[in-house]
Parts: C-alpha cells; sequence; structure tokens
C-alpha cells in the first residue's frame, strides 16, 4: 500500500496511574498506520488495551509518549481551528447502547447535538437531517421523539452510528460495537456498518474481541496482548497462518458453530498478567507453550516476517 | 433414558406496569440423567428464566409461575415443595452457576468461608473435614496453590477464577443437576476456551446432568448432548446437537447459525441477518411469535400458532413450513454443515 | 414424550393460499408495541402508583391551603386576647381550644404553620440552590479544586450542626425567620453539595458525555444538556428529604426560645407553650405536635415515593 495513510501511530504509549505509585502499561509501545477507506481492526481480549488505545488516538486521553500523525500533522499540536475540524471528521461509536445515549434526550436531540455544533441549518433543515439520517440506518422517522429506553440494544446501536453519521465524518472508531448485542442484531449492525463503509468511503478501526466478526469485517489486523501489538496483518494471512502463538491459541479458542474438522485446541495456561506487572522479556512468555529463555530475557521487536505480515516474538519463523 | 428433570407446560409471567408480560409461553422438556441440555436464544426469550423456574428462584424478581405448570425432579413435584424441603435440594441436588460471578459471591467472606458454608448448610461434618473437601474442590476446578487461595476474597481473583469458585461451591455436595447460566458470557476467549473444558470434565466425573443456558451458539457446539432454541417465550426447535447443526428446520434457528460468520464466507459480504427485534412479550401470541421477522413467512404464520411438529424422536419444530401444504425451501447458504472446509 | 408434541399438524380446514412465501413484514417488525412515553411521564405515572405517596402529597396540598387561608378568613385574630375565655377545651366557638391569654388556637396553629412550612420549604431551597452550585463547580473543575472544596464541606459537616445553629441565634442576636434560615442552612447544604459533585462526576465519565466531548460539544453545553437533567431528579429526592429536618430544627429552636418571638408564632413555639400546662392542658400540646408529626411523615413518605418514581433503575 503505497498511499498516504490517514493516522500513524508510533511508538505510543499510554501510562495510567495506579495505587501506590505504579503505573498501569495500558498502551505500550504501539506502532501502525491506518489508510484511508480500509477498516483496521485490534483485537484480543479484556485489558490488552485496545480500547485505550482507540480512545488515545482520538484525544479522549492525552497520550504518555510518542506520536499520532493524522494526514502526517501530529495531533498534539494542532490549532484550535484544526482541532475543531478533527473532532468533526472523527467519530466514535461505543460499546455499551444503554451508556452510550443520554436517557433524558430525545433521539432527535442526540442524533442533532453533534451536529448543530458544526454545521449551520435551519430548524426544518436539521430536522430533515435527522429524518434522514435515521432511515440510512433502517429506522423510521417517529423514532426522532422517542427516548433511548424505549428502544431495543440493536436499535439503540443504530442511533449511536446516525449520530457519528451527522458529523459527515470519514474515520470512525468503533468500540466494541456489537458486544452487548444479541447474535441475530449482530448481523444488522454489522451489515449496516459495510454498506455505510462502502458507500460513504469510512474508514474504520474495528476494535473487538469478536474474532468470527473481525474476520468479517477486517482488511488488516492487529492483535494486542497486555498493551502491545503482538501481531499486525491484513486478514487472509492473519486467519490462514497465524504467526504468533498467542495468536494461534486465541483463534484455536474461537467456539465454533460450523463444526468442521477439529484442530487440536491449544490450552493456554493460567491467567493474563497484571498490565501493572508485565512478565519480563516477551510479556506473552509467561503463557506461551513455547517460550524459551530468551524470550524471559529479551522482549522482540515487531518484524516483518512475511509481506506486510508483522509479529513480535523470537520464535515465529521456526514454529 | 430415565428422566432426571420433567417440566411440563411450563408458563411464567411477570406483571409489571403495562400488563402482565407473559415470559415463558407453555414450554415443555425432559432432561435425561448424565445428560447436557443446551437452551439457547436471544435476550428476552425465556431461556434464563425457565432455568430460574426450574430452581423455584423467581419469587424474588416477582415472577410467577402459572397454574397447570408441572416441574419434577428425580420424581419429586418441585412446585409443590415448602420453602424448606426446596433448600434440601437447591445447593445439594441442583445447583446453578450464574453469568455474573462478582455479585453471586459474598464479597466479604472468603472463598474458602463461602465453600464450607454450602458444606455445613447440607452435611453435618468438621470444620477441618470441610475444609478438606473445599481444597479439595478448588484442586478439581483446578485452581492453583488451593490452599492459599482459600483466604482470598472474591475481589482478588480474576473473573475465570471466581466463576471456577464458582463451580466449586455448585459441586460442593455431587448434585445430579447443574445449571449454568450463561457461565462463560463475562469471560474472554481463552478464559472461557478453559472454563468450558472443565465444565466439560467435572459433568463426565460427577456423572452429572447439566443445563447450558447461552445465546452463545459456538459453545453448544462441543458441549450439549440436545439443543433448545427458545424463541418470545416457546421452544421453537429442538433436537440433538447433530440434528440442530446439521439440519436445522426452523427459519430463526438458520438466523441463529448463519449470523455467524463462516470461515468459506467471503470478506465483507452481507451476513444473513434478521429484521426487526423480538415481539414485545406483553402481547398475547394469536400467531407464529417469530413471524413479522421471517423470511420465509406465510399466511398461515400470521393466523394461527404451528404445533411442534416432531421429524425424529427427538427433533422437533414449531413452524408451519413443516406442513404437508407448505413449499418445500431450502435453508440458506451455509446452514446443515455445507461449510465445511 | 412430550404432550404438547402433536405427530402431525391439526387439520383444519387450510387453504392453499395460506402457504405462499411472503418474506419478512419488515414494516410491522420495528413497530412500537408500547405507546411513547417521556421520562417525566413516566415518572409521574409511578408516582401516583404509589398511594401512600399521593396520600402523602394531598395532605401536604390541604396543609398548606388550611395555612395560607385559615389566619385569612377566619372571624378569630391570631393576636386578640380574650382573657374571659383563657384556657378553654376545645369547642364549637374554639375548635382547638384557647391558650392561657384566651386566643383562639384554631387560628393560631395554621399560622405558626405558615412560618414552620416558609422555613422547611425556603430552607431546602436555598440548601439545594448553594449545594448545586458548589458541587457543580467542584465536579466541573476537578483536580486540586475539588479536593480542597471537598475538604472544606467536610469540615464544615464535621461541626455539629445544632451547635451551629444555636450559636448563630446568639451572635446574631434576633430570632426572625431570616436569622433562623440563615442559621440552618450555613452548614445544612454540605451533603447536597457532595451528592450533586458525586452524582456529576459519574455522568461526566458516562459514555454519552464522552460522545458529546468527541463530537466538540462546549464545556459549557455539555454541563447545561446533560449534566444538570440528569442529576435534577436526584437532587430533587434529596431536597424533599432535607425539608422535615428542617421543620423539625425550627421546631427545636422554637422550644429552647431560639425560634420566632410573640405573638408571632410557629409550631414549635406554640408547642413550647404549651408545655407548662401540658398536664392539665394537653390540647394545647397536642395539635401543634399532630401537625408537626403529620408534615415530617408526609415529606418523608412523598420523598420515598419520588426516590422510587425517578430511580431509573426500577424502569422497566
Amino acid at each position: 500500500m503505497s498511499k498516504q495513510p490517514l493516522f500513524e501511530i508510533k511508538n505510543l504509549k499510554r501510562y495510567f496511574p495506579a495505587k501506590g505509585g505504579k503505573t498501569v502499561k495500558a498502551v505500550d509501545d504501539v506502532t501502525f498506520d491506518i489508510f484511508p477507506g480500509e477498516t483496521f481492526s485490534l483485537v484480543g481480549e479484556s485489558g490488552c488495551g485496545k480500547t485505550t488505545c482507540g480512545r488515545t488516538i482520538l484525544g479522549v486521553y492525552p497520550k504518555t509518549s510518542g506520536s499520532i500523525l493524522y494526514e502526517g500533522e501530529e495531533t498534539a499540536k494542532m490549532s484550535k481551528a484544526q482541532l475543531r475540524q478533527f473532532r468533526r471528521r472523527n467519530q466514535m461509536i461505543f460499546q455499551d447502547p444503554y451508556s452510550c445515549l443520554d436517557p433524558r434526550m430525545t433521539i432527535g436531540t442526540i442524533i442533532q447535538e453533534g451536529m448543530n455544533v458544526h454545521f449551520k441549518r435551519t430548524p426544518a433543515q436539521r430536522n430533515e437531517k435527522v429524518t434522514e439520517l435515521l432511515f440510512k440506518v433502517g429506522l423510521t422517522a417517529d423514532f426522532a421523539s422517542r427516548f433511548p429506553h424505549e428502544l431495543s440494544g440493536g436499535q439503540r446501536q443504530r442511533i449511536g452510528i446516525a449520530r457519528a453519521l451527522a458529523m459527515e465524518p470519514d474515520f470512525i472508531v468503533c468500540d466494541e460495537p456489537i458486544a452487548a448485542l444479541d447474535v441475530s442484531i449482530q448481523a444488522q449492525v454489522i451489515n449496516l456498518m459495510i454498506d455505510l463503509q462502502q458507500e460513504m468511503g469510512l474508514t474504520y478501526l474495528f476494535i473487538s474481541h469478536d474474532l468470527s466478526m473481525v474476520r468479517h469485517i477486517s482488511d488488516r489486523i492487529g492483535v494486542m496482548y497486555l498493551g502491545s501489538l503482538v501481531e499486525l496483518s491484513p486478514t487472509a494471512p492473519l486467519y490462514e497462518k497465524p504467526l504468533h502463538p498467542y495468536t494461534q491459541a486465541l483463534f484455536s479458542a474461537i467456539p465454533d458453530v460450523h463444526r468442521g474438522k477439529k484442530e487440536q485446541r491449544i490450552h493456554l495456561q493460567g491467567e493474563i498478567p497484571s498490565p501493572i506487572n508485565p512478565p519480563s522479556g516477551c510479556k506473552f512468555s509467561s503463557r506461551c507453550p513455547y517460550a524459551q529463555d530468551r524470550c524471559h530475557e529479551e522482549a522482540p521487536a515487531l518484524r516483518e516476517l512475511e509481506k506486510d505480515h508483522f509479529v513480535t516474538c523470537h520464535l515465529a519463523a521456526q514454529l | 433414558m430415565d428422566s432426571l428433570l420433567t417440566v411440563k407446560n411450563l408458563n411464567v409471567s411477570f406483571n409489571t406496569y403495562a400488563g402482565e408480560v407473559k415470559a415463558v409461553r407453555g414450554v415443555s422438556f425432559d432432561l435425561g440423567v448424565k445428560e447436557a441440555l443446551a437452551m439457547v436464544g436471544e435476550s428476552g426469550c425465556g431461556k434464563t428464566v425457565t432455568s430460574k423456574a426450574v430452581m423455584r428462584l423467581l419469587s424474588r424478581s416477582g415472577g410467577i409461575i402459572k397454574e397447570g405448570s408441572r416441574i419434577e425432579f428425580m420424581g419429586q413435584d418441585i412446585l409443590g415443595l415448602s420453602t424448606r424441603e426446596l433448600n434440601r435440594i437447591r445447593g445439594s441436588k441442583m445447583s446453578m452457576i450464574f453469568q455474573d460471578s462478582m455479585t453471586s459471591l459474598n464479597p466479604t467472606m472468603t472463598i474458602g468461608n463461602q465453600i464450607m458454608e454450602n458444606i455445613f448448610t447440607h452435611e453435618k461434618t468438621t470444620r477441618q473435614k470441610a475444609r478438606e473437601r473445599a481444597i479439595e474442590l478448588l484442586k478439581l476446578v483446578e485452581i492453583p496453590n488451593p490452599e492459599t487461595r482459600l483466604k482470598n476474597y472474591p475481589h482478588q481473583l480474576s473473573g475465570g477464577m471466581r466463576q471456577r469458585v464458582m463451580i466449586a461451591i455448585a459441586l460442593a455436595l455431587n448434585p445430579s443437576l447443574l445449571i449454568a447460566d450463561e457461565p462463560t458470557t463475562a469471560l474472554d476467549v481463552t478464559i472461557q476456551a478453559q472454563l468450558m473444558d472443565l465444565l466439560r470434565s467435572l459433568k463426565e466425573r460427577f456423572s452429572m446432568s447439566v443445563i447450558l443456558v447461552t445465546h452463545d451458539l459456538g459453545v453448544v457446539a462441543d458441549f450439549a448432548d440436545k439443543v433448545q432454541v427458545m424463541y418470545a417465550g416457546t421452544i421453537v426447535e429442538r433436537g440433538t446437537v447433530d440434528e440442530i447443526f446439521d439440519s436445522p428446520r426452523h427459519p430463526y434457528t438458520w438466523a441463529l447459525l448463519s449470523s455467524i460468520p463462516g470461515r468459506a464466507q467471503e470478506s465483507k459480504s452481507k451476513l444473513y441477518s434478521l429484521q426487526g427485534t423480538p415481539p414485545d412479550l406483553l402481547l398475547p401470541l394469536q400467531q407464529c411469535p417469530f413471524a413479522p421477522r421471517c423470511q420465509y413467512c406465510m399466511p398461515i404464520c400470521k393466523k394461527a400458532i404451528p404445533k411442534e411438529n416432531f421429524l425424529t424422536d427427538t427433533h422437533g419444530v414449531a413452524c408451519w413450513l413443516q406442513h404437508p401444504m407448505a413449499p418445500k425451501v431450502t435453508p440458506p447458504a451455509g446452514i446443515g454443515g455445507y461449510d465445511h472446509e | 414424550m412430550n404432550e404438547n408434541a402433536v405427530n402431525s399438524i391439526q387439520e383444519q380446514a387450510l387453504d392453499p393460499k395460506d402457504f405462499q412465501i411472503q418474506g419478512a413484514d419488515t414494516a410491522s417488525a420495528e413497530l412500537f408495541a408500547r405507546k411513547p412515553v417521556t421520562y417525566w411521564r413516566d415518572a409521574w405515572r409511578r408516582f401516583f402508583e404509589n398511594k401512600l405517596a399521593v396520600v402523602a402529597l394531598c395532605l401536604l396540598i390541604v396543609i398548606t391551603l388550611c395555612t395560607i387561608f385559615v389566619p385569612i378568613f377566619s372571624s378569630h385574630s391570631i393576636s386578640a386576647h380574650d382573657l374571659l375565655n383563657r384556657k378553654q377545651w376545645p369547642s364549637a366557638q374554639h375548635w382547638f381550644g384557647t391558650d392561657d391569654l384566651g386566643r383562639d388556637l384554631f387560628v393560631r396553629v395554621w399560622a405558626g404553620g405558615r412560618v414552620s412550612i416558609i422555613i422547611g420549604v425556603l430552607g431546602a431551597a436555598i440548601v439545594a440552590v448553594v449545594g448545586c452550585i458548589y458541587g457543580g463547580i467542584a465536579a466541573y473543575f476537578g483536580g486540586k479544586v475539588d479536593m480542597l472544596m471537598m475538604r472544606i464541606v467536610e469540615i464544615l459537616s464535621s461541626v455539629p450542626n445544632l451547635l451551629v445553629v444555636i450559636m448563630m441565634s446568639v451572635v446574631l442576636e434576633s430570632s426572625s425567620i431570616p436569622t433562623l434560615l440563615f442559621a440552618m442552612t450555613v452548614t445544612g447544604w454540605c451533603p447536597i453539595a457532595r451528592l450533586v459533585r458525586s452524582q456529576m462526576l459519574q455522568i461526566s465519565r458516562s459514555e454519552y458525555v464522552m460522545a458529546a466531548r468527541l463530537m466538540g460539544v462546549s464545556p459549557l453545553k455539555i454541563v447545561v444538556r446533560h449534566m444538570i437533567p440528569n442529576t435534577f431528579s436526584v437532587i430533587i429526592v434529596a431536597v424533599t428529604f432535607r425539608i422535615p429536618g428542617l421543620i423539625f430544627g425550627e421546631a427545636f429552636l422554637s422550644n429552647v426560645g431560639l425560634g420566632v418571638q410573640p405573638p408571632n408564632t410557629s409550631w414549635g413555639a406554640l408547642s413550647s407553650a404549651a408545655q407548662s400546662s401540658l398536664l392539665y392542658y394537653p390540647y394545647m400540646m397536642f395539635f401543634p405536635a399532630l401537625l408537626i408529626a403529620l408534615t415530617m411523615l408526609s415529606f418523608t413518605l412523598m420523598g420515598d415515593g419520588l426516590r422510587d418514581a425517578l430511580d431509573p433503575k426500577l424502569r422497566r
């Protein structure tokens, strides 16, 4: 891909202070690019830092160090006018369809809220726009006068999408948008997101732990473990031939409805270590079935093992 | 097969301001000894309410088990038992684990005491023996260093560990029936896989029957013997795992199976998805509850509720498509094992 | 096998036309089964379902109306002495009897109610406004400002409330209604400030506020449109629960002689005056005490009802 990336994330770190003067390394030295028009996914288990990473990119949290370049421009150094544009063009969809909508506002007001900051419109035009957006996410105009608690989870999530679309963005961080939804509703929302992407040329940063959905929607995937990127690859090669032992274990743990030949499941021992006190060397070394002395001592760097397929593992080539 | 649990015509309602919400509508099923039954469906389909009705855990949340319902467990009429008799069965003959292990454990008690408490309620034994049993149980659920873990409080454990402790408490008295209500929903995939493996091996070891309540068909596939798919408080399809996964007949089961993208499915292609949302359980049922969302809806579906039709001894489907007059339809691609690589 | 199971579908008079596939009815699939209910209307309905709370509300309305109109329309005056009719038991002429100066107690009780209720309601309003502003500022600025402001609140609320009130009344050397109000609210706003702050902090961490911030909505608008409306119900409930405390506080102060001065009166002053002759003329004590109790109970019950009605967690 020779295109100019939309976002360039370089050595991004985001630490949180924890009790007793310790620090939680939520995002620890992460580097990747997001190209316009693609869906880039961050996958991993809870606490791996994927949500923090997405939020830091949009500036919800200030970064601890590293750089976030938006169209070649450092986001932390943007002028007020630039920041205003940044706020409009980059949106977020949230995981919890219950807490992401203000319970005291009507759906119409919720959708209008951000739009009114950035676009000068008459009230009639605003209502028209709301109707148009509702229609776009597969709902009808009479939803505008309803309150969030009257809607089902899937409908609320679509309102969240409509609110983001109202800003006419080109980049959306989708933070576990389907995790709280029922299976049949998940497919609805994913279909909608894919349609919108194709129609409007959106770029997504899709954050999820649902590996089958991630495969379906992503162009490229970054696998995170304990704040670090362990593998970075286009979708197809990643699922065909995962290189990192963690990715392999993660994939083999997916419960599968499509009951084909069962591969031998890789059992990971133990639990995810605390990000306050990660293992030395390779962070996965404490649970890795292949770990050697070197893994406990020396942290591996992200290296390109095959074309566009990066992995953070000393042994990946041999496995 | 010997029947351990028989549920007949179970109806459960909740009274709300808007009226009577009929959460479970005429559910009947049998569970044999050592059998694993999965109840699958989306939120609000009545799967959790059904499982709680079996334990008679509904009264506190305002659920009313209607006249005419029958629940028989080991030959005993559960609905006719006094609270005292019920307490003797609960926790010893049948026990339950819940989705949220944080709220199901007492935060002010060590996990050792919580396991031992359950033993003391049902058995006269010494503290020493109960402690040994607790350690043994923690070993059984594969918790490392059980002796030190006994002294831990719930918040000192991770979600997966807590769920293991819940299982240990549930197994303390060798129950014949374990009801697991979404036991892995709050957990990560790798932990979920560990836990399901554990449950499977414990089920064999203790010769238990298990009712697994879940929304995740993937978990069901390699755990259950029998599956029943629920929708709007009724069972729309039931059968053995093979029947449900390899030759499903109900359009709702098709939808559930195919809304999870398969490996062979082209990336970013349209997923088979259901429109709309499940019906409001406030409304009386006069039609097939799935009709408004069903791709194969026929006029008859809106006129009458389909009766359950048994294709084999085990495979039942409540759908008008099974009627001889109905046209033959093929399930959407990817269903019934067409997707095997 | 299952009783419900029917091995062949019941043969009715079935029409082949009934078996043509039409597909999903997407229009009706997303229809609302329930009528639209706004938050406040829903809360209102739930409040009215609570019989006790409604009875309490009615009682409060009746008491308030009486305190307003009885002194205006009664043929007796509040302060007219009638030495011939001293210490009369309740009768058709004097419904609640007369006091030791022959003043009609019926009128005096209702007139005294004015003071008690004004102090209760006005005091609660002052407490609410001050508490909201203080708590809101602390929550909004956060960090060091928040820390400092909250420490001040902690110090203020650690001083015994009645002590402050008594000291204030003594220092200010007057016992008018404004003094009483000032004395009772000077530390009374602390719990409200704490409540508002914690509620606002919770809301400011919610995802809808994060969404608004990410869309570039200004902080002021976020406060006005998200924070305040969502704190409102909590404040209403807390304030309702403060009123009985204030009424009781006034009664207590009047009882120890720090309250309103004659000829003006209040329920507390009335019961205080009746104390000396309680054994012989218990009716003098009975009516003001009954009204204090009724009013306080009504406010508490109504507060209970409001809390149940406004708590979104109880919504279905």
